[in-house]
C-alpha cells in the first residue's frame, strides 16, 4: 500500500483545475462580476482569491495576518454598503474571531460571508492548533448566521451562489478532502437538505466530507447487507431541514451522522436536540471526531484513524440498524 | 404625538458656527442630562462620559457633516463611539438633534428601549455602528473608511476611542491597515483621561508615549486639551482633507469626570456608580451655575 503523504491544498489555483481546487475562489470571482458590491479580504490567503484579485484588484483588501481585524474592518465595509467575503484558515477564521463575528457582524445583521479554508483536521500533521474541529458548534449559536457546509465542489458553487443575496451573514465551511458527490451542481433550496437516497433501515446524514462518506457507506449498505438507507446533504446547518430530519427519524427509527468535527456541537447535537425535543424515540449514533486531544498526522491516516472512512461510516450504519 | 419628531432639515454641514461658550454650555448640558438617565436607570458610567463631554459637543454640534431627517445618508461623516459605555451622553445630542423622539429617553434602560449604556445600531437612529466591546470600533472604522475610497465618496470616519481601549491588540492591527491603505479620511479620537475601570490606565500597562506610537503606525498625531472650546474647533476645522493619505489620530488630554469638581478628585470612584440624593443635587447646582455664569 502506498504510503499516505501530505497534499499541498494551499497552492491551488491551477487554471484548469481551480473549480475543483479551490471552488470557493472558482465561485467568488463570478458572483464578483455580476455584483459589484463584493469585495475580498484575506489574512496571508490571497492565493485562494488569485483569480479574483487579478480580475478585480480594487475589490481585493489583504488585511496581514490579523483575523479579529479583517471580520470587523468588513462589517465596517457591509455597513457602508458593500457585500465582503472574508477568505481565512478555519482554526483562525471562526474559532479565533467569533466574538468578532457575534458583536460586530452577526448581531448587527450584517451581509458579510466568512469562507473557512481548510476546515476539520485538514491541516493534518501541522498539529491541532490548525484544525477547526469545534466551528460549528460556535457558528450555529449565532443568532443570524447562516451555517453551510458543502459537500464537494459543485456544491460549493452552488451554495456559495445560491446565498449571495441574501442580505445576512453567511458562514461558509470547506472541507478540503471532500470526495465528490456530484456530477452537476444540486439547486440547493434555502435551508432545505438534499436526498441522494432513499430507504426505510437506517438514515444517514452527513456534512461536507461526510456527505460522501455516507453516500458511499450506503452503497455498501445495500450491496453487501441488503441495509436501506435514507441519505441526506445537510449542506444547511443554520437553519437546518426539520421536517425532512424529522420525517426520515420517525419513518427508520435510527439516525447516524457523519462529520469531520467534534462530536460535541455539531450536526451531531443538531440531530439528537430535535429528535428529542420532538419527542422521538430513536437510535442514533455517530461518526465525527472525538470530544478529546486529537491526534497530528498526515489527513488520510488520520480520517482512517477516526472512521472518517465509507467501511467505517457502513459498520457503524450496521449496527445502528440491527439494533 | 409622543412619536413624533421634527429633525434638524437639511443637512449640517462640517464647521457650521458655534461660539466657545455654547460649545461648554452643551457640554455641561450633555452632563446634566447624563446624570438624569442614569438616575433613571440606577447605575452608570459617569466620569468617563464627562471626560468626552466636550468632544461630543464639538462633534454634533460643529464638526460632522449629518442630515438628521435621512440617518442612512451614503455621504453623512461617520461616528463611531469605540468607548461604547459613554452612549449615555449620546442619547440626548441625538434626540436633542431629532433622530428620535424625545420620548425615547424615558425609556433608558429599560426592556425593550432602543437606548441603553451602549448603543445599538439596528435599534437606535443616527448610530453608525453598534459597540462595547473594546478595540473593535477602529477595525470597523478602517472598513468606512475603505469602503469611502472605493465608492469615490469624500465622508470622514470618526472613532473615539477610550485610551484604556488601546490596550486591545486589535487596536494596532487597525492602526496599520489604516496607514498601509492611507485612510487620511479616517480620524480616530482618543480620550485620554487616564484611567480605566480598575485603575490608572497606564498603571496596568503602560500605553504612552501615545503620539510617538501612533505616529511610529504611520498615522498623523495632534495632541490637544479635549476640554478646550476654541482648540476642540480649532483642531476639527484643520483636519487634513479626505483625500489625504495619512490617517490622524487626535489624543485628547481630559480629565475623567470633568465639570463635576468631586468627581474629577476621584475619577475612580465614579467611572460606575450612582449619585445619592445629596450629590445628585450638589452635581446639577454646580453645573447649573456654569451655565448660567457662561449665559450672563
Amino acid at each position: 500500500m502506498a504510503e499516505k503523504k501530505m497534499v499541498d491544498v494551499f497552492s491551488d489555483v491551477e487554471r484548469e483545475t481551480a473549480m475543483i481546487a479551490n471552488p470557493a475562489g472558482y465561485a467568488v470571482t463570478e458572483l464578483g462580476a455580476e455584483d459589484e458590491r463584493i469585495v475580498t479580504l484575506a489574512a496571508d490567503m490571497s492565493n485562494t482569491v488569485a483569480e479574483f484579485i487579478a480580475k478585480f484588484p480594487e475589490r481585493y483588501i489583504e488585511v496581514g495576518i490579523a483575523e479579529t481585524n479583517s471580520v470587523s474592518l468588513a462589517a465596517g465595509l457591509a455597513s457602508a454598503g458593500l457585500v465582503p467575503y472574508i477568505y481565512s484558515m478555519s482554526p483562525f477564521g471562526m474559532l479565533k474571531t467569533c466574538e468578532q463575528w457575534r458583536t460586530d457582524v452577526d448581531y448587527n445583521h450584517l451581509p458579510v460571508r466568512l469562507v473557512g479554508r481548510l476546515s476539520g483536521v485538514a491541516m493534518g500533521y501541522f498539529g491541532t492548533s490548525h484544525y477547526a474541529v469545534e466551528d460549528i458548534a460556535i457558528a450555529r449559536t449565532m443568532n443570524n448566521t447562516v451555517v453551510l457546509s458543502p459537500a464537494d465542489a459543485a456544491s460549493c458553487v452552488s451554495l456559495m451562489r445560491s446565498t449571495a443575496s441574501l442580505e445576512v451573514p453567511v458562514y461558509i465551511r470547506i472541507a478540503e478532502a471532500a470526495p465528490k458527490v456530484y456530477d452537476e451542481a444540486p439547486e440547493y433550496e434555502y435551508g432545505k437538505w438534499p436526498r441522494l437516497r432513499s430507504g426505510g433501515d437506517v438514515t444517514l446524514i452527513g456534512h461536507g466530507m461526510g456527505v460522501g462518506l455516507a453516500a458511499q457507506a450506503a452503497e455498501l449498505l445495500f450491496e453487501t447487507g441488503s441495509v436501506e438507507a435514507d441519505v441526506f446533504d445537510a449542506a444547511y446547518l443554520r437553519p437546518f431541514d426539520e421536517a425532512a430530519l424529522l420525517q426520515s427519524a420517525e419513518k427508520t427509527g435510527r439516525v447516524l451522522t457523519v462529520e469531520e468535527h467534534s462530536v460535541v456541537g455539531g450536526l451531531a447535537a443538531i440531530v439528537a436536540e430535535t429528535v428529542a425535543r420532538a419527542g422521538l424515540s430513536v437510535k442514533l449514533d455517530q461518526v465525527a471526531l472525538p470530544n478529546q486531544d486529537l491526534e497530528a498526522g498526515v489527513p488520510a491516516d488520520l480520517y482512517e484513524y477516526y472512521g472518517l472512512t465509507p467501511a467505517h461510516v457502513a459498520k457503524k450504519a450496521l449496527n445502528l440498524a440491527r439494533r | 404625538m409622543p412619536d413624533q419628531i421634527t429633525p434638524t432639515p437639511g443637512t449640517l454641514e462640517r464647521g457650521r458656527p458655534l461660539t466657545d461658550a455654547e460649545l461648554l454650555r452643551r457640554a455641561d448640558w450633555i452632563r446634566l442630562q447624563t446624570i438624569d438617565l442614569i438616575a433613571q436607570a440606577g447605575l452608570g458610567h459617569y466620569s468617563s462620559t464627562f471626560s468626552a463631554a466636550e468632544l461630543v459637543s464639538a462633534l454634533y454640534y460643529h464638526a460632522l457633516r449629518l442630515r438628521p431627517s435621512e440617518p442612512d445618508w451614503p455621504d453623512r461623516d461617520r461616528f463611531l463611539l469605540g468607548k461604547g459605555h459613554v452612549a449615555t451622553g449620546l442619547w440626548p445630542v441625538l434626540a436633542d438633534l431629532g433622530y428620535y423622539p424625545k420620548d425615547w429617553l424615558k425609556q433608558f434602560g429599560k426592556v425593550g428601549s432602543p437606548l441603553n449604556d451602549h448603543p445599538n445600531m439596528k435599534v437606535a437612529r443616527g448610530i453608525d455602528f453598534s459597540s462595547g466591546s473594546l478595540g473593535h470600533n477602529l477595525s470597523v472604522g478602517a472598513g468606512m473608511a475603505i469602503a469611502a475610497r472605493i465608492s469615490g465618496r469624500d465622508y470622514r470616519t470618526f472613532v473615539l476611542t477610550g485610551d484604556g481601549e488601546l490596550q486591545e491588540g486589535q487596536v494596532w492591527e487597525a492602526a496599520m491597515a489604516a496607514s498601509h491603505y492611507k485612510l487620511g479620511n479616517l480620524v480616530a479620537i482618543v480620550d485620554a483621561n487616564g484611567f480605566s475601570g480598575a485603575g490608572p490606565t497606564s498603571d496596568a500597562i503602560n500605553i504612552e508615549p501615545l503620539a510617538k506610537r501612533f505616529e511610529a503606525f504611520g498615522w498623523t498625531a495632534r495632541e490637544i486639551d479635549g476640554h478646550d472650546a476654541a482648540t476642540l474647533k480649532k483642531t476639527f476645522d484643520e483636519l487634513p482633507d479626505p483625500a489625504s493619505e495619512e490617517p490622524v489620530v487626535i489624543i485628547a488630554r481630559t480629565h475623567k469626570g470633568h465639570g463635576v469638581e468631586f468627581m474629577e478628585k476621584a475619577p475612580q470612584a465614579w467611572h460606575l456608580g450612582l449619585l445619592n440624593e445629596e450629590q445628585y443635587k450638589d452635581v446639577v447646582a454646580e453645573i447649573t451655575a456654569r451655565m448660567e455664569l457662561a449665559n450672563g
